[in-house]
C-alpha cells in the first residue's frame, strides 16, 4: 500500500472527494433496517418457544416475518452498510468522487423504497418462493435497476482514475458489480419463469449461495482490504497473496451452488462438483485470512485500543471458524446428518452476521464519527454492544450447531418426530436467550449512534469532519 | 487503467458464466428431455382426498369450487400453492426425499427429478429446513379433517408441535376458507403420483402412534 491510498487532498474539482451526508443516511438506513431484521429474528424464535407475541395476527404471521428477517439483514443491513463503506473507500482509492451525487441520492431514495416495499410485501403475503429471494416479484425490477444504477454510480471513478494499478479492495469491487446485478437476475427470475422443478433448485442453489459468494464476500473482503491497513498504519502483509486470493475466490466460488441440495434429485455430477469447488475455496480462503493476520502481526495492540479492529478481526476469527467448517459440512458423509437441520442455521448466522455483520460494526465505530463529525459520545456503550453481540452471537452458533446434531441423529435414528421436537426445546430458549443478548446490544448501539450525533460540536469536530470530507 | 480495470469487470462476468455452466444450465440441458407437465395436465388425475373434500366440506367445496372435476382441482392445486408460499410453509417443511438417514424409511419413496417436471415447481418448492417433515410424501398420510383442525391449531393434533397457527384460513364459524380448501388439496396432491403401497407403512412417525 503506497501512501498515495490515504488522500487527505479533493481532485481538481469543486466537488468533496467522499460525500459524507449521503455515507451517514446508508449507515442510518443500515442501522434501522438492521434493528427491525433483528426485532423480526427475535419474535420468530419466540414462536420456537410457542410464546410467539402476535399469535393470529395474519400480518404478522411468523413465517413471514422470517422473510423479513432474512431480507432485512441481507439487502437493509449488509447492502446498505457496504454502499456507505464503497462510498467512502472508492473516492479515497481513486482520488475520484462518484459519477453522481444527484444520482447517488435517487439509488438512496430507490433502495429504501425497496426495502419498505419488501417488507409490506412480505407481510401482506406476496413473498416470492425463492431462498433470500422472498422480495415480492413486483419489487423485482427496481431492484435489478437500482443494482445497475448504483455498479454506474461506483464504478466511473475506478474507471477515471488515473493511478497506474488498481488496488486490491478495487478488484474485489469491480469482480462484485459484474457479479451482483447477474446474480440477482438469475436467482429471482430463471427458477420463477423459466426453470420449473429439479433444474430450477440447481439455480436456486446457485443463487443462494452466490447472494453470500459473489456480493456480499467480495464487498466484505474489499472493505477490510481498505480498512484493515489503514487502521493498523501498515500495508497489507502480502501482495502475492491478495492476489492468489482475488483469483482463486474468483474461479472458485461461482460454481458450488448445489451445495444446498445435496442428496436431492439434482444430477449428482453437478453435487461432487460443487463439493470439490467448495472445499477448493476454503483452501484458497486461508490464503485471504493468513493476509489479514499477517497484516496484524506487530500490532495485535490494536484489538485491545481500536474498537472497530477487534470487531474486524473477530469477525476475521469468525471467518476462519466458518471456511473450515465448510470444508467439512459440505461434505456428503457430514450431509447426511446435518442437512434440514438447525446445524445449517448456525451456519448462517455465523457468516452473515458473525463474519460480515461483525465487519460492518467495525465501519460502524469508524465511519460513523466522520459521518455526524463528532466523536462516539460514550465510547464505553461501544464495548458492551461489541461483548453483548459477540457472547449472543457465539451462543447462538454452539446452540444451533448442537441442535443440529442432536436433531439429525434423533432422524436418521428414526424416532418420532415429535421427540426431535421436544430434544430441540432446551436449544431453542437458548437460541432465544442468545438473540436478547443481541438485541440489547443493538438497543445500546442505537442509542451511541443517536447520542453520538445528537451532541453540541466542538471546534475539534469541525476538524475531523473536514478531513473525512477531504 | 481503463483496461486494466475491465479486466475485472470481464473476469467476473466470465466466472460467473461458468460457475452458471456447470452448476445451472447443465442441470437444464440434462433435464431437457423430460416433458413439463402444466397444471391442467396434472389436474387429470384427482386424488380421492380431493373427492373427499368435496364430502367433507360440502357447502364449503360448493360455494369455492363447484364440483369435483379436473378444472377445480387445478384452481385448488394453484390456490393451494399460492399459499403454500405466501405463508413460507416452504421455509420449514421440505420437499424431498433424500436416500439417506433412513428417510425413505419415514417419509417414503426417495425423490426422483421427473416428479418435478411440472409447471406445480414452478418455483420448485425443495426448502432447505425441516423444523417439520418432508412433504412430498403427505398425499393420504392424513385424513382432510386432520389437516384442518392442523391448520387451525397444529397443537389440538400434535401437541408438540411448534408450527404457527392460522385461523385466518377459516371463518368466524370456524368453516374452511377456499385458502384453507386449497390448501389442504394441494398438501393431499404431495406425493399422490408415487403411492406405490398405503402411505402409511412408509409412515414411521404414524407406526410408532400420535401423528
Amino acid at each position: 500500500m503506497t501512501p498515495t491510498m490515504l488522500p487527505m487532498t479533493a481532485d481538481a474539482g469543486r466537488r468533496p472527494l467522499v460525500n459524507v451526508d449521503l455515507m451517514r443516511w446508508h449507515l442510518s438506513a443500515s442501522a434501522l433496517w438492521f434493528t427491525v431484521s433483528l426485532l423480526g429474528g427475535l419474535a420468530y424464535a419466540f414462536q420456537f418457544n410457542n410464546i410467539y407475541p402476535f399469535p393470529g395476527v395474519e400480518w404478522l404471521s411468523p413465517g413471514r416475518v422470517r422473510m423479513v428477517h432474512t431480507n432485512m439483514a441481507a439487502y437493509g443491513f449488509i447492502a446498505n452498510a457496504f454502499i456507505a463503506g464503497m462510498l467512502f473507500a472508492i473516492p479515497r482509492l481513486t482520488l475520484r468522487p462518484i459519477l453522481s451525487d444527484a444520482l447517488g441520492w435517487l439509488i438512496f431514495g430507490a433502495w429504501q423504497l425497496i426495502m419498505v416495499l419488501t417488507v409490506a410485501g412480505e407481510l401482506a403475503g406476496y413473498g416470492q418462493g425463492i431462498e433470500w429471494g422472498e422480495t415480492p416479484i413486483f419489487v423485482d425490477p427496481l431492484v435489478v435497476v437500482g443494482l445497475v444504477l448504483l455498479v454506474i454510480n461506483l464504478s466511473t471513478p475506478i474507471f477515471r482514475s488515473s493511478e497506474q494499478g488498481l488496488y486490491v479492495s478495487l478488484w474485489y469491487f469491480l469482480a462484485a458489480f459484474a457479479w451482483t446485478g447477474l446474480v440477482y437476475f438469475m436467482g429471482n427470475y430463471l427458477p420463477q419463469f423459466w426453470v420449473p422443478g429439479t433444474a430450477g433448485a440447481a439455480i436456486t442453489g446457485l443463487y443462494i449461495h452466490d447472494l453470500v459468494g459473489l456480493f456480499v464476500t467480495p464487498i466484505g473482503i474489499g472493505l477490510m482490504y481498505f480498512f484493515i491497513p489503514l487502521l493498523l498504519r501498515k500495508p497489507v502483509w502480502s501482495h502475492a497473496l491478495s492476489l492468489i486470493g482475488f483469483w482463486g475466490l474468483a474461479f472458485f466460488y461461482p460454481m458450488q451452488g448445489v451445495h444446498h441440495f445435496l442428496f436431492s434429485p439434482i444430477p449428482m455430477y453437478a453435487q461432487y462438483g460443487a463439493v470439490v469447488a467448495t472445499i477448493a475455496v476454503e483452501i484458497v480462503v486461508i490464503t485471504v485470512i493468513a493476509n489479514f493476520f499477517g497484516t496484524l502481526h506487530g500490532r495485535s495492540d490494536a484489538i485491545r485500543g481500536n474498537l472497530a479492529v477487534r470487531w474486524f478481526f473477530t469477525g476475521l476469527v469468525l471467518y476462519a471458524v466458518t471456511c473450515f467448517q465448510c470444508a467439512f459440512q459440505v461434505t456428503l458423509t457430514f450431509q447426511k446428518i446435518i442437512h434440514f437441520t438447525d446445524w445449517v442455521v448456525a451456519h448462517a448466522h455465523m457468516v452473515m452476521f458473525g463474519v460480515f455483520g461483525f465487519w460492518i460494526m467495525g465501519l460502524f465505530v469508524e465511519l460513523w464519527p466522520r459521518a455526524v463529525g463528532r466523536p462516539w459520545a460514550n465510547p464505553r456503550l461501544l464495548t458492551v454492544h461489541y461483548w453483548l453481540t459477540f457472547i449472543g452471537l457465539v451462543v447462538m452458533v454452539i446452540d444451533l450447531t448442537a441442535a443440529g446434531v442432536v436433531q439429525g441423529y434423533s432422524w436418521a435414528g428414526l424416532s418420532h418426530w415429535g421427540e426431535s421436537v421436544v430434544a430441540s426445546m432446551p436449544f431453542w430458549w437458548a437460541r432465544t436467550v442468545a438473540g436478547l443478548l443481541i438485541v440489547t446490544g443493538q438497543g445500546f448501539f442505537l442509542y451511541a449512534l443517536w447520542s453520538t450525533a445528537r451532541q453540541p460540536r466542538t471546534a475539534a469536530d469541525v476538524a475531523l469532519a473536514a478531513t473525512a470530507r477531504a | 487503467m481503463e483496461r486494466f480495470g475491465a479486466s475485472f469487470l470481464i473476469a467476473g462476468i466470465i466466472t460467473f458464466l461458468l460457475g452458471f455452466f456447470l452448476q445451472g444450465l447443465m442441470p437444464v440441458l440434462t433435464l431437457r428431455k423430460q416433458h413439463v407437465a402444466t397444471v391442467a395436465e396434472i389436474a387429470q388425475t384427482i386424488p380421492p382426498e380431493f373427492a373427499q373434500l368435496a364430502e367433507d366440506y360440502p357447502a364449503e367445496f360448493q360455494r369455492d369450487f363447484g364440483t369435483v372435476s379436473p378444472e377445480s382441482f387445478a384452481r385448488a392445486l394453484e390456490l393451494g400453492k399460492a399459499n403454500y408460499i405466501a405463508e413460507a410453509c416452504w421455509h420449514c417443511h421440505s420437499q424431498f426425499v433424500r436416500p439417506v438417514s433412513n428417510e425413505d424409511l419415514r417419509f417414503g419413496p426417495v425423490s426422483t427429478p421427473e416428479e418435478y417436471q411440472n409447471m406445480m415447481n414452478l418455483p420448485h418448492l425443495f426448502g432447505t429446513r425441516r423444523v417439520g417433515p418432508d412433504l412430498i410424501r403427505e398425499s393420504g398420510k392424513h385424513s382432510n379433517d386432520w389437516h384442518m383442525a392442523h391448520l387451525y391449531d397444529p397443537r389440538m393434533v400434535a401437541p408438540y408441535s411448534v408450527m404457527p397457527s392460522y385461523p385466518w384460513f377459516f371463518d368466524a364459524e370456524r368453516r374452511p376458507t377456499a385458502r384453507a380448501l386449497g390448501l389442504v388439496a394441494y398438501l393431499q396432491w404431495l406425493g399422490s403420483w408415487n403411492v406405490q403401497v398405503p402411505a402409511t407403512i412408509y409412515n414411521v412417525d404414524a407406526m410408532r402412534g400420535g401423528s
